[in-house]
Order: C-alpha cells, then structure tokens, then sequence
C-alpha cells in the first residue's frame, strides 16, 4: 500500500452539490452507512451500501480519485480477503473484504467533498466541542481553529521538507545508505531543523494572531455560516431513520455475527 | 510636519528591556507621528526598530515580556494599559514573512478573520472584506489558498487582513524582503496608494531606502535603541550620509554617486533621494 | 546553457521564473525530463546526488533548512564526513573554512544562538569547507543588510579570483549590478536572455520581460543619453568616472567662457 492511498481523503475545492451539503448532515449520511455494514453481514446489504455511494461519487467529480485510492488499497483488501479464506467460510471473506472497502470509501467520500473550512464551520456548531475548547483552551472556537490551522499548513510545512532533505543530501546525506540504525539516524538532520522551523514558524504565527485581534471576545462573528438546507434535513432525516432501523433490526431478529 | 496634522503616536522618554536579556532594547524613545504621514524606519540589524514597532500594536509588552519604562500613546490612549487585541483596531501590523501571517484556507476568509474575532456584524464584515480586497488588488485570488499564491500576492492579501481592522496606522516591517523587485515595488505602490486615499499613517521599517525613499517624506534612524536621526529624507540623507553609510544602511545608489561627486569637488547641491531628480540636477549641470 | 569552470554567473528572473529548479539540477536534485544536463561530461542521471555535490556545491537559501548541530564546527564538518574526508582533513580544512568568513570564534557555539546573517554565514562555511569547483548561492543576500552584502561581494569575488565557478541565483538587482558577472536572465522557465550584466540589466525589453527592475545607475544613465553619456552604465564605480569626465568637461567650458 503506498501513499497514494492518502490522496482518497484529499479535499479537492470543487462546486458540486454534494461539495455543498452540510457537513454535520454530510457526515450523518457516513455513520448512516457505517453502522448497518458493522452490523450485518449480507453481502447483499453490504454490496447494496457501497453501490449507493457511486452515485454521490460521481456527483461530487471525485469518482476517479476514489477508484485511483481504492487500487492503492488492494493489497490490504487481498490480504484480508486471503486471511479471512483461510480462517473461515468464503461468505466472511467476501463479507470483510467489501466492509473494508466501504468503510474506505465512506471516509474518503466524506474527506474528499468537504472543504476543511466547512468542517472547521461544523466542529464550532458542536455544542460539546464548543464547551471543551473553553475549559481546554479558554475560548470556544480554539478546536475548530488548530484544526483548519493545521490544515492550511500542511503544504507548506511539506515544502519545506522537502527543502530540508533537498538541502542536506546537497550535503552528501545518503539516506537509505548503511544498516538500520544508521538509516535512522539518517533521519536527524532532516527532523531537527523542521522541528525548529516548526517552532519558529508557530511563534511567528501567534505573534501574527496577536496583530489580528485573536481569539477576540466571546461574540466572535463568522462571515460565513453553515446553513441546513431542505437538502440537508431529508439527508439527516434518512440516515438516523436507517441507524434506527439497523439497530432495531439488529436486537429484533438476533442477526448472526461473525 | 507633525505639527500641522493630528497627532497618531506619541512617545515620550520610551524604553524596553527584554526578559532576560542584559541591554535596554529602546532607550530614551521621544518620537510624535502625525496622522498620514509616511514614515521610514530604519537601522542596522538589532537597532530597535522592530521592537519598537511591536510597543505600536501592543505586542509588547503583552506578547513579549519586559520592562517598559516612559509613555507611548496612540491615538490619545496608552499603550501599556491596553490589550493587543484591542489595539489591533488601532494599529495593523504586516510582517515579513507573508506564510506566517496567513491562517485561513482561502483569501476571502483570510481577510475576514480580523474583522471576525472584532465582533463586528456580518454586513460590516462583508464592506470591510470587499473593500480590503479591492483596495489591495486581491479580489481575483479570493477563493484560493494561501500556498497557491506568490510571495508578492500573500503579502497583499496579508495587507487586505490588516486593512480590513480599518487601522489608523499601518506597520511593515520589512515586508519586502522576500520579494522580487518589481513585486516589491508594486506592494511598496499599494500601501502609499491606501496613505494618500485614506490618510492612513503608514510605517516602513526597511534596510534598503531605495525602494522605500520615493513615497516617504520622513525618515527615522535608529542604532543601539535610539533614535539618532529624525527628519525629512532630503534633509538626513544629506546631512548624515557618511553616518548612515557607516550604520550599514542600504542608500541610494544615486546619493551614493552623487556624495562621491561631490567629495570630488564636481557638484555642490545636496544629494538627490531618487533617480528622477538625480536626472534633474545632472542635466541641468551637463547644459551649462 | 553552459557553465565553465572559473566562470561568474548570475541567474535573474522574477520569483517562480525556475531559477531554483534549474540551480537543482546542477547538483542531480532534480533530473531533466526533457534534455541532458552533465557536470564535467558526466550525465546527472546517471549520477547520485553525493557524488555530484563534491564537485557542485549548493548554499540554499535559507540557513534554518540545513543548520542541525550542536556547534559551528560539527556542523561545517559534517558534509566532509560525509564525502568521507579523513579526520585530520576534517579539522584542518573546518578550521581553515571558519578563518575564512570570520566565523572562528564561533566554533563552538551552536548555531542557532547566531544573528540571521551568522547563520548564513555558516551555512555558507558548511558548503564551502569541501572544496566544491562549482559554488551555487540560491539568492545570497535575502535578509542581509548593506555591509553584510558588501562583505559577500568581495567573498565572492575573492573565490572566484581563485578559479571557483560561482553561480548565483537572485532578483537582487543592485547586487548583481556591483559584481558584473555574466547573467542568465530567466522568465517562465525560459532563458531569454544571456549577457554581461550591464548589457542586460541596462536593457528596457529585457527587464520588462523578466518581470525585474532596471538597477538605479541605469535608470539613470538611460536619462542622460543627450549629454553622449553611455547607457549600459549599472554600477556606481563606472557611474563616477563617467560623470567626472563629463563634469570636469563642463567645468573648464565654463571657466572659459567666463
């Protein structure tokens, strides 16, 4: 598996009306298609939730990345599929392979059409996390702040790597040269001075913060506000009546596990 | 010059002395700025110019701690008794480094995030964003990432984040250094465009005078925490350009040139601050 | 293209004209994708970037990205352990380097207590101790103030007196303008333009083209056409000596006339 996996749960900053939906309603509609699949294991049903989500896939313009990260995947998915074979009936098998894809492609259709900055939105509508980040940290929004934060710097804590490991192997660093330990210590270099521009580049941004008059007082206003849509309420209405039901089902009818 | 407009800040006897460090970093600071003036701050490296700017918004002494001694106004209130944040209505502050002083993931939210944490109401948001965007060119770029920008975009948009608090002084401290010529001198153009439409009080802290000497009327020496020149550029370049020179200070090239030849004995008149008027006084020479 | 050993070479454009990605593949960081690059007739790609770095040493930029040790010392010493520099050869040629750029009290303080002009200093040493026949600065004087500049300059072109090809990479006009090397001019990652600096620099469509402004002795002397001054004047020591002729000229026809 290699890191191109990790580009299945990359935002892509597209207007598509899956882009648009709430993500608190967004994010309902996953635990919606993740509960029954942890729950049950027909294949029917689990093939029946993972084929329900092509459509929003291709809604969203992200169907190609999707299959791209699920093709990355295949290793894991042989070797759950090859273990499982093994150890049990070929119906488990099949049954496990296909939760582990579509566990995969629930969170990677949640992380791939909702921009950071929506979900930052809906992290400072949570009442719960609101009333940690106070007794935490002392004013409300500061969760859903380190959050985006850490987001926007991402890439350019990436450039900078890259720099770093540029910089050095200009200075003869091999780093895949000798036996494991000294391959690890290879690593110094590079990690010691990201590690301070890491600390350089914080001080800067909070004396940065300072100037802008963060965090403010407790009425900070958001120019921009998530805003339920009808949309959004046949959505959260839908999965929590399909969490509902799984669970009824699930403690009615005594549904075999494995 | 300050005399004639309001006064914007006012300092009387100021110092500062880092935590932990053996020196006065300001010492006997006595300076009064004038509401719209352009004014350049300069200096070798660790003269005190940018401590001195971060007593202007606050950051000292509530961000880095110290002692403060004498008084520092501005507009009227004094800075020791007033937080950051509040100052930062006051006083906008831009840096050097334009990836540090971004936060948000697109420029639209980047440069509501001052006016956001002021509490201020959605539509006044909404003016002020727009109008921080238009004043700083930076409408077209307000939907992307702040890493998707050039080095002279981000430090526009920076300036948009600062303007929208609608200061009444703006800080720069060396906000070019990372930036090509040409992009420079289009940040240094946007910032005196905002003095001369919004009389907003604009100070440079920058080494190199050549690229600053064209919009500032006022120049401000500073070395070992003091100010030791204050005054007209005209008038300071001419009167103490072997001093600046000895500071270290990045001159004009043509004031350069130009005290060569006068040490020379070849030209009398007092050194010209930019290349217009070098021209000026060159040709009137060469007709004779 | 071609760099020869010896030579004095800037390379100008704006800022993402690929300056950085062209200085990247004189030491193998970056491999061509189109076209050959070879360094003393070997290809790069059939290089590593160790082996190529002995002979073309890079300065990056910013000295946070590289400095890691715990002195001045270890840290000029560590690329020659790298290349595998004997002990003794080690301490001799740091000592020797440190001497050099005023850096030998320094040797056993830790980087990071410098000034930001220390550090790019060290850094510089750090390059610099192994010899390279090929010195690449990627923009030098960022952050530097006028003295610390001058200082370079005379550095630089002491070294290249001495036979070292030295290749920089800037927008800083006036800097380039004082050291007249030969210059590169670079837009969109295109060369369009190769010259002595005032040909280049003291030529309107160029400058234009490469996003730059013209150097203030430029600027000037393109004014000054109608006395039969030249216009491809860039530094201040031509500027005088051209002017001090004109001028005496002016004189004496005045003394006369009088």
């Amino acid at each position: 598996m290699s890191l191109r996996v990790l580009n299945g749960f990359k935002f892509s900053s597209l207007r598509t009306p899956v882009h648009r939906l709430d993500p608190r309603a967004k994010f309902m509609l996953v635990i919606g298609i993740i509960v029954p699949s942890l729950l049950f294991t027909n294949v029917y049903l689990l093939s029946g939730l993972l084929l329900v989500q092509v459509p929003l896939l291709l809604v969203g313009r992200v169907a190609r990345r999707w299959v791209q990260s699920l093709r990355a995947g295949v290793f894991l998915s042989a070797l759950i599929f090859v273990v499982n074979f093994f150890t049990g009936p070929l119906a488990n098998a099949v049954a496990l392979t296909l939760r582990f894809l579509l566990l995969m492609t629930a969170f990677s259709f949640f992380f791939m059409t909702t921009s950071p900055d929506d979900l930052g939105l809906a992290i400072d509508k949570v009442g719960f996390i609101r009333w940690l980040s106070r007794r935490w940290l002392g004013y409300p929004n500061a969760l859903s702040f380190t959050f985006t934060t850490a987001v926007r710097l991402v890439p350019t804590m990436a450039v900078d790597a890259q720099t770093v490991v540029d910089a050095q192997r200009s200075r003869g660093l091999e780093l895949d040269k000798g036996n494991l330990l000294k391959r690890v210590r290879n690593y110094i270099p590079i990690l010691i001075p990201l590690l301070l521009i890491a600390i350089r580049r914080s001080l800067e941004l909070a004396e940065a913060l300072e100037a802008r008059g963060f965090p403010g007082k407790e009425g900070r206003t958001s120019l921009f506000e998530l805003r339920f849509k009808l949309v959004d309420y046949a959505l959260l209405g839908i999965s929590l009546a399909g969490i509902v039901l799984s669970f009824w089902v699930f403690f009615h009818y005594r549904v075999p596990t494995i | 010059m300050a005399g004639t407009r309001a006064e914007t800040i006012a300092a009387k006897g100021l110092g500062f002395q880092y935590a932990g460090s053996p020196s006065k970093a300001l010492d006997d600071i006595n300076i009064a700025i004038g509401q719209g003036e352009f004014l350049l701050l300069t200096g070798p490296s660790g003269c005190g110019k940018t401590t001195l700017c971060r007593c202007l918004n606050g950051l000292i002494p509530n961000f880095h701690p110290g002692e403060m001694s004498g008084e520092l106004l501005v507009d009227g209130i004094s800075v020791a008794a007033e937080t950051t944040s509040e100052l930062s209505r006051k006083v906008g502050y831009v840096f050097q480094n334009p990836e540090n002083q971004l936060f948000a993931l697109t420029v639209e939210k980047d440069v509501a995030f001052g006016p956001e944490n002021l509490g201020l109401t959605r539509e006044e948001i909404r003016d002020r964003v727009d109008w921080a965007m238009g004043a700083t060119g930076t409408v077209a770029l307000k939907d992307l990432a702040p890493y998707e920008l050039s080095g002279g975009q981000q430090q526009r948009v920076a300036l948009a984040g600062v303007l929208a608090m609608k200061p009444s002084v703006i800080v720069l401290d060396e906000p070019t250094s990372f930036l090509d010529p040409r992009t420079a001198e289009e940040v240094m153009g946007a910032v005196d465009n905002l003095r001369r439409e919004n009389g907003i009080t604009v100070i440079v802290v920058e080494h190199r005078l050549d690229l600053v000497g064209r919009y500032a009327e006022r120049i401000v020496v500073m070395d070992h925490g003091r100010i030791v020149a204050d005054g007209k550029v005209e008038d300071v370049l001419d009167a103490e350009f072997d001093r600046l020179s000895g500071l270290g200070i990045g001159l004009p090239k043509v004031s350069l040139l130009w005290s060569l030849l006068k040490r020379d004995g070849l030209v009398s008149e007092r050194l010209p601050t930019h290349v217009e008027s070098a021209v000026k006084m060159l040709s009137e020479r060469l007709r004779n | 293209m071609k760099i020869d050993s010896g030579d004095f070479l800037a390379i100008m454009g704006e800022n993402g004209a690929g300056k950085t990605t062209l200085a990247k593949q004189l030491n193998g960081l970056l491999k061509p994708s189109l076209g050959k690059v070879t360094v003393d007739g070997d290809d790069t790609t059939k290089k590593s970037v160790a082996q190529l770095s002995r002979r073309v040493g890079i300065v990056f930029q910013n000295p946070d990205h590289l400095l890691f040790s715990e002195t001045v010392k270890e840290e000029v010493g560590f690329a020659l352990k790298n290349f595998g520099f004997e002990p003794d050869v080690v301490v001799k040629q740091v000592e020797r380097t440190l001497e050099a750029l005023d850096l030998a009290h320094y040797a056993d303080t830790s980087p990071f207590l410098l000034s930001g002009g220390e550090r790019k200093r060290v850094a510089l040493a750090a390059v610099l101790a192994w010899e390279p026949d090929y010195l690449v600065l990627d923009e030098p004087t960022i952050g530097q103030d006028y003295q610390q500049k001058e200082r370079l300059r005379n550095f630089i072109l002491q070294l290249n007196s001495q036979g070292k090809a030295v290749v920089m990479v800037t927008h800083d006009v006036e800097f380039v303008a004082e050291c007249n090397p030969k210059v590169v001019l670079m837009s969109k990652g295109r060369i369009v333009a190769q010259g002595q600096a005032d040909e280049i620099l003291s030529d309107d469509d160029l400058i234009q083209k490469a996003s730059l402004v013209k150097p203030q002795m430029a600027k000037l002397f393109s004014q000054l056409g109608e006395f039969g001054l030249p216009r491809d004047v860039v530094d201040v020591h031509r500027a005088k000596m051209l002017l001090e002729e004109k001028l005496s000229e002016v004189k004496i026809r005045v003394a006369q006339s009088s």
